[in-house]
C-alpha cells in the first residue's frame, strides 16, 4: 500500500490550515465525507502531485466553516456534503440550501437517522 | 448598460444528452454570469456500497459513466488493491492500460462529433463517430462489450487478448490513424469551425490553477497535469509527454484532445510491443482493511477514488470525484462575458458527463 499524506486537525483548524495550502500553491482536489462515529471530512490538495488530505473527525452537531472564502469553488464539495451527509457548514458562497440535488429522502447519507 | 435578462438554458438541451440546468444572465447578448443547478439524475451509487459486497461494486463502478466505464472500474479495483496490497501482474496491468486508452480514443471520438453537432455540421459529426464505432468493435471482440465491459476485478482482469488479435488491434488504430488525421485536420483548418472556437471561452492558466481545473480543460490552458506521469498500470513503462497547449480558448482544448488521440494510439502500439506474457490477475482471500486515494486519468481528467474498508466484505465508503464535478468551476468561468450563442459550444468543450457527476 503507498503512502497516503493524511494529517488530523480539528474543525476550528481547517482555516488557518487552508490559508497555509492555498499560499503554498495547492490547488482544492475535492472534499469527501464518510461517516465515522460522528462525520470524517477529507480536504485534499494538490501541488505537482504532491497529495495531501486534511482529515477532520467531528460529530453531527459540530458546525465547521466554509473554506469558499479561500477556494470559492468548493461549494459545489461544501453543500453535497450538506445535503447527503447533514454535516452543518457555515457561511457557504453559494449556499443552495438542500436544492443542489432534488432527493426523497433528507440527507440520505447520514447514518445517525439510522442509529435513532 | 444594456437591458437585463434572465435565461433558462436547459435541464434539456439539444447540445446536452444530460440533464444541467444554467440561469444565464445577459447583458443584451453578451452572458454577465451563469449560476449552476444539477441533481436531476442523482443515483446514489455511493450509498449502493451497503447493499453490494467489495467484489460486487466493481460492476457499480462501472456503470457511474457510459464513456470512462472501463477507467471506473479499474479506479476503483486500484483503491482496493492498495488497501489489500494485492500486486496486479504485469500483463494484467499492461492490459488494463490498452482498454483505458482505447477509452480515450472513443471518448474523444465521441465529444469531436457533439462538438461538430454543436456548431451545425452534421457531416463532421457523422465520421467521427463512424471512427468511434471501430473501437467500439474493438472493444467487443476483446471484451465481450461495447460500453460495459466487466473485464476490471480486484487483482487484475478477468480476460486476455491472445497475440493475434493484439496485432490486429494494431493494425486497425493505423489505419485508423490515417483517417483520424484527415478528420481532424478539418477540425483543425476548417474557417467556419476555427471561426466558432478561436478565442472562444478564453481560461487563463491562472484563472484554471485557481479554479482547480483538470485534464484538458487545464492543460490547454498552459497546466502540464496528467496523472499518468505517475507512472500507474503500466504508464511506467512507456514514453509520453503530456500534451499542452497555452491558448486556453475552445480551440486548444479542441487541439489537445485530438492529439490525445494520436497520444493513445502511440502508447497502445508501444503497450502491444512490451506486453510480457503471464497470468493476467492474481487471487486472494480476506476482506479490505484500511483506507485509500487513488488518481487517475481519466479522457475528462483526473479522477479521485477514495476507498475505506473495515476487514469484512462490505465497504465503510466508496467517493469518486469525477473530472466534471472539478471542471464545472472553470465553465462558468469561460461563460462570462461570451455571446450567447457560443453558451453551447463552452459547455461542451468541458466535455461533460453529468452522469459522472451525479454518481
Amino acid at each position: 500500500m503507498g503512502e497516503q499524506n493524511i494529517r488530523k486537525i480539528s474543525s476550528d483548524q481547517i482555516l488557518a490550515e487552508t490559508i497555509s495550502l492555498k499560499s503554498a500553491g495547492y490547488r482544492l482536489v475535492a472534499i469527501s465525507c464518510t461517516n465515522k462515529d460522528g462525520l470524517e471530512l477529507s480536504y485534499s490538495f494538490d501541488k505537482d502531485y504532491d497529495f495531501i488530505n486534511l482529515r477532520i473527525n467531528m460529530d453531527y452537531d459540530t458546525e465547521i466553516e466554509s473554506i469558499t472564502c479561500i477556494y470559492h469553488y468548493a461549494f459545489l464539495y461544501e453543500n453535497e456534503i450538506a445535503e447527503l451527509f447533514g454535516a452543518k457548514i457555515k457561511n457557504i458562497a453559494v449556499d443552495f440550501k438542500d436544492k443542489l440535488y432534488r432527493l426523497s429522502v433528507k440527507t440520505p447519507f447520514n447514518m445517525k437517522k439510522e442509529e435513532e | 448598460m444594456g437591458e437585463r435578462t434572465v435565461i433558462p438554458f436547459g435541464p434539456h438541451h439539444p447540445v446536452l444528452p444530460e440533464p444541467i440546468h444554467l440561469d444565464l444572465v445577459l447583458e443584451d447578448e453578451k452572458v454577465i454570469e451563469a449560476i449552476p443547478q444539477i441533481g436531476y439524475v442523482h443515483r446514489g451509487l455511493e450509498k449502493l456500497v451497503e447493499k453490494r459486497d467489495f467484489k460486487q461494486y466493481t460492476y457499480i463502478a462501472e456503470r457511474i459513466c457510459g464513456i470512462c466505464s472501463f477507467m471506473h472500474g479499474m479506479g476503483y479495483c486500484m483503491s482496493v488493491e492498495s488497501i489489500m496490497g494485492l500486486e496486479v501482474p504485469e500483463r494484467g496491468q499492461f492490459l488494463r492500460t490498452i482498454w483505458a486508452e482505447l477509452s480515450r480514443i472513443h471518448s474523444h471520438l465521441l465529444w469531436l462529433g457533439l462538438t461538430a453537432d454543436a456548431f451545425g455540421f452534421e457531416s463532421l459529426f457523422m465520421h467521427s463517430w463512424r471512427l468511434r464505432e471501430k473501437v467500439l468493435d474493438l472493444f467487443e471482440e476483446t471484451t465481450g462489450g461495447r460500453v460495459i465491459f466487466s473485464v476490471c476485478d480486484v487483482g487484475g482482469v478477468r480476460k486476455d487478448i491472445d497475440a493475434e488479435t493484439l496485432k490486429k488491434m494494431v493494425d486497425v488504430l493505423t489505419g485508423m490513424d490515417k483517417e483520424i488525421r484527415e478528420l481532424t485536420q478539418v477540425f483543425l483548418n476548417d474557417a467556419t469551425v476555427k471561426s466558432r472556437t478561436v478565442g472562444v471561452g478564453v481560461l487563463s492558466k491562472e484563472k484554471a490553477q485557481e479554479l482547480g481545473a483538470v485534464g484538458p480543460m487545464a492543460r490547454a490552458s498552459g497546466i502540464n497535469t496528467d496523472m499518468r506521469t505517475q507512472g500507474y498500470a503500466a504508464y511506467k513503462h512507456l514514453k509520453f509527454e503530456p500534451i499542452v497547449a497555452t491558448q486556453g480558448d475552445s480551440y486548444a482544448r479542441m487541439d489537445v484532445r485530438i492529439n490525445e488521440i494520436f497520444q493513445a494510439i502511440d502508447l497502445i502500439r508501444q503497450c502491444v510491443e512490451l506486453i510480457p506474457e503471464g497470468e493476467v490477475i492474481t487471487k486472494f482471500k480476506g476482506n479490505p482493511d484500511g483506507e485509500y486515494f487513488t488518481r487517475l486519468e481519466q479522457p475528462r481528467g483526473e479522477v479521485i477514488y477514495y476507498v475505506k474498508g473495515n476487514g469484512t466484505s462490505f465497504l465503510d465508503r466508496v467517493r469518486v470525484r469525477t473530472p466534471t464535478f472539478a471542471n464545472l468551476p472553470a465553465l462558468l468561468e469561460t461563460l462570462k462575458n461570451c455571446d450567447l450563442a457560443d453558451v453551447p459550444i463552452l459547455i461542451l468543450t468541458i466535455d461533460p458527463c453529468i452522469s459522472c457527476t451525479e454518481r
